[in-house]
């Protein structure tokens, strides 16, 4: 017998053009027709004014398990995805240790596993230790199950040793995430270079640590051929040199996370320490900029950069503060509130920045309602209105910078492989 | 009528506000300096100088200002603190509040550790200097020093100079200065004097020698040791040949020049002993200033946690 029927809901999949009322069959962890369907099924869930997607995905996330599980563990993390409305994430290596070789890679798998929550794909280091310097055994980490390649947490300071990374991954297949910041540029700093800045008495992180990253990397990509993907881009000069390096033919894709897309260093102001985030909150342009990267397609995909931290690294002084701030269960809402609400995008886009976008910069077999795929999931009841309320989180962490904030949109049912999931 | 609980800065301030604590100031000055004048206002009121910086000035004029109005001081050494277990800061002043202290007086090496503090706390909080953001009654006792010296502020023309970047005292002075409507400019090397400065009202320059002649006041800053070779500027000869004030330079200045230096200075780096010893200088009155600054913020802070 079919698990599960979905009835009456919008269907938007991104993935096939599609975005029309209908019911959604699911039978044996995959979807099973998109249609309505007279079979009979254990479970029915009424979708009527709902909107029905792919199961949304997380592609930069940190758990920090291991390393600090008081802040974050694989299962409080897969819980917090599920609160959020995503069914699979994927988690950054700059653990404790690091997931630098197979073993690391395969605990990360397992745990997930036994979570039995949102699905959890690792990214294994690109480098030794994130070190820079040696390569990572990438071949065994693929075979271990990770899904991407990154030093996250640091750029690969030498060209050289990027250049061998992104030729060497391509026996692989994965992309290489480039967390794009040139540490002698960025220096000190701790928000954005500029007025504002200089008037707080706070180093700054000019938007040239970031650019001249980001053009490196796409120069080496554009002549080596590899798969680079440039995450959490923050400014609007990062925006078009993508944008550009695309038009060229460069095989990149990009992300932006959900507060660089709405929040401006203004945050700062008084010293938020939940607005210390890295890279930094830059200035209204860039966030013009980035939206207007993520409406024409040259930011393929929001995700996260979920970072948590304990509240002794953020009730401190500003320049001892952690930088970082989580995402997981706010990140669509926020969204739909400033996005979608304003008319800036569509739900279809901001649905495929979550889906399909993530997916395909991954090479996942994800994001899509096509029958066949596996049923993940997301119920989305597009009308429901609430407050952030970070002392209510899932998360075992509380670095938000959207607490207390008024919005709609959220989660109301998660299914993985097609099993309804509860927190 | 003033209502703030803490003085934190003084962009938060208006130009009366200003005006109306160097008035008071001014009237302290007589009683200030001496000893056997002191006045009973903050009798029964406990104060604590927590000081996560090293200073001179600062701490020592707090110490004198706040027990010539009568108050009892307990100046803690930070260095001999369990800050040095690796206590956070939240602890640390949460601790000494939970004593019960009427006035905290703080200097930080953190910008906006001064403000959050005050969150932390149910003392009043005074800033004595919070990283590269500011030093609020060290602005304040450089206007009354300039009031003084010059009758005015209004319409001056004032030169900063030096390591503007790293500077809490150029900040605070060019806050204090742009609102009591007076020219500022910063001169240093493009590298300690960003043009983002301009946004917030200054004018920048890095030629001192073209400059110099234009100033009523020249306001010196140190430059920290650490600071030269190779990482702002390359060498500590280059910068003394460009920006220091001595006596060559100071033939190119007004004759009526006022020279200033918030201490402690280098001598012979940013500034040499002839000037800063000489008559157009007036380092030693801006300390003695400092003193009738303390009091007034102490008295008018006092004031109005008695709701007067």
């Amino acid at each position: 017998m079919a698990e599960l029927l979905i009835k009456n809901g919008r269907v938007i999949c991104p993935d096939q053009g599609l975005d029309e009322v209908t019911d959604i069959l699911v039978k044996d962890g995959r979807i099973e027709k998109i249609g309505s369907a007279s079979e009979p099924v254990e479970e029915t869930i009424d979708a009527a004014d709902k909107i029905i997607c792919p199961g949304l995905i997380d592609m930069h996330v940190h758990l920090r398990d291991p390393g600090d599980c008081d802040e974050e563990t694989i299962a409080s993390g897969s819980a917090a995805a599920i609160a959020g409305g995503f069914t699979t994430i994927v988690t950054m290596p700059n653990t404790d240790p690091p997931v630098d070789n197979p073993s690391a890679a395969e605990n990360i798998v397992n745990k997930g596993r036994q979570a039995g929550l949102a699905n959890v794909f690792p990214v294994g280091a690109i480098t030794m230790g994130r070190n820079g310097k040696e390569l990572s055994e990438m071949g065994l980490l693929n075979l271990a199950g990770v899904a991407a390649f990154s030093d996250d947490g640091s750029w690969v300071a030498s060209a050289g040793v990027m250049a061998k990374a992104l030729k060497y991954a391509r026996l692989t297949g994965l992309p290489i995430m480039s967390h794009c910041e040139d540490p002698t540029l960025a220096g000190k700093g701790v928000m954005n270079a500029g007025p504002l800045a200089t008037e707080l008495g706070l180093p700054g992180v000019p938007r040239s640590a970031e650019e001249t990253a980001i053009a490196r990397d796409l120069l080496l990509a554009a002549e080596i051929g590899g798969k680079l993907h440039i995450t959490h881009v923050s400014t609007a000069g990062g925006v078009e040199l993508i944008r550009e390096a695309k038009r060229r033919g460069v095989n990149v894709t990009a992300d932006a996370t959900p507060h660089h897309l709405t929040l401006t260093e203004e945050c700062v102001r008084g010293y938020n320490t939940n607005a210390r985030v890295n890279p930094p909150l830059r200035a209204k342009a860039d966030v013009d900029a980035l939206r207007a990267g993520l409406k024409d397609g040259t930011i393929d995909a929001v995700a996260s950069d979920h970072a948590p931290h304990s509240r002794q690294e953020k009730e401190c002084e500003f320049d001892k503060a952690a930088p970082g701030v989580i995402g997981l269960e706010t990140t669509l809402a926020v969204l739909v509130t400033q996005l979608v609400e304003t008319g800036l995008l569509t739900w279809g886009e901001l649905i495929a920045a979550l889906t399909v976008g993530p997916a395909r910069a991954l090479g996942i077999a994800k994001g899509t309602l096509r029958p066949g795929a596996n049923a993940d999931i997301t119920v989305i009841d597009p009308a429901a209105q609430w407050t952030i309320d970070a002392g209510r989180f899932v998360s075992l962490s509380r670095n938000c910078p959207f607490d207390g904030m008024k919005v709609v949109g959220r989660a109301e049912a998660v299914i993985v492989a097609g099993a309804i999931k509860e927190v | 009528m003033w209502d703030r609980k803490h003085f934190l800065g003084l962009a938060e301030l208006s130009a009366d506000e200003i005006n109306q604590i160097l008035d008071k100031a001014q009237g302290y000055r007589p009683t200030a300096l001496d000893e056997n004048k002191a006045s009973g206002k903050l009798r029964g009121t406990r104060l604590v100088l927590m000081f996560f910086e090293n200073s001179t000035r600062t701490r020592v004029s707090f110490e004198l200002a706040a027990g010539r109005l009568g108050a009892s001081v307990t100046a803690m050494q930070m260095s001999a603190s369990s800050v040095t277990k690796g206590e956070c800061l939240r602890d640390t002043v949460r601790t000494v509040d939970a004593m019960g202290v009427d006035f905290m007086v703080v200097r930080h090496a953190s910008s906006g550790a001064v403000g959050q503090v005050a969150g932390w706390v149910s003392a009043s909080v005074i800033n004595a200097g919070d990283g590269t953001h500011e030093h609020p009654t060290q602005g304040l006792l450089d206007m009354l020093t300039i009031r003084q010296r010059k009758g005015k502020i209004e319409g001056l023309r004032v030169g900063i100079v030096g390591d503007i970047l790293h500077s809490r005292v150029a900040r605070s002075n060019l806050i204090a200065l742009k609102k009591l409507c007076a020219d500022v400019v910063l001169i240093g090397p493009p590298t300690l004097v960003p043009n983002s400065f301009e946004q917030l009202g200054a004018e920048v320059a890095h030629d001192f020698d073209n400059t110099i002649h234009q100033c009523d006041v020249l306001y010196m800053l140190r430059v920290q040791r650490e600071r030269l070779g190779g990482q702002f500027f390359p060498s500590m000869r280059e910068y003394c040949e460009l920006y220091r004030l001595d006596a060559r330079r100071m033939q190119r200045a007004k004759s009526d020049v006022l020279v200033m230096h918030p201490g402690p200075m280098n001598r012979g780096i940013e500034i040499t002993t002839d000037v800063a010893d000489g008559p157009n200088a007036a380092v030693l009155e801006q300390v003695s200033n400092g003193v009738a600054v303390r009091m007034a913020v102490l008295d008018i802070l006092h004031g109005s946690r008695c709701g007067g």
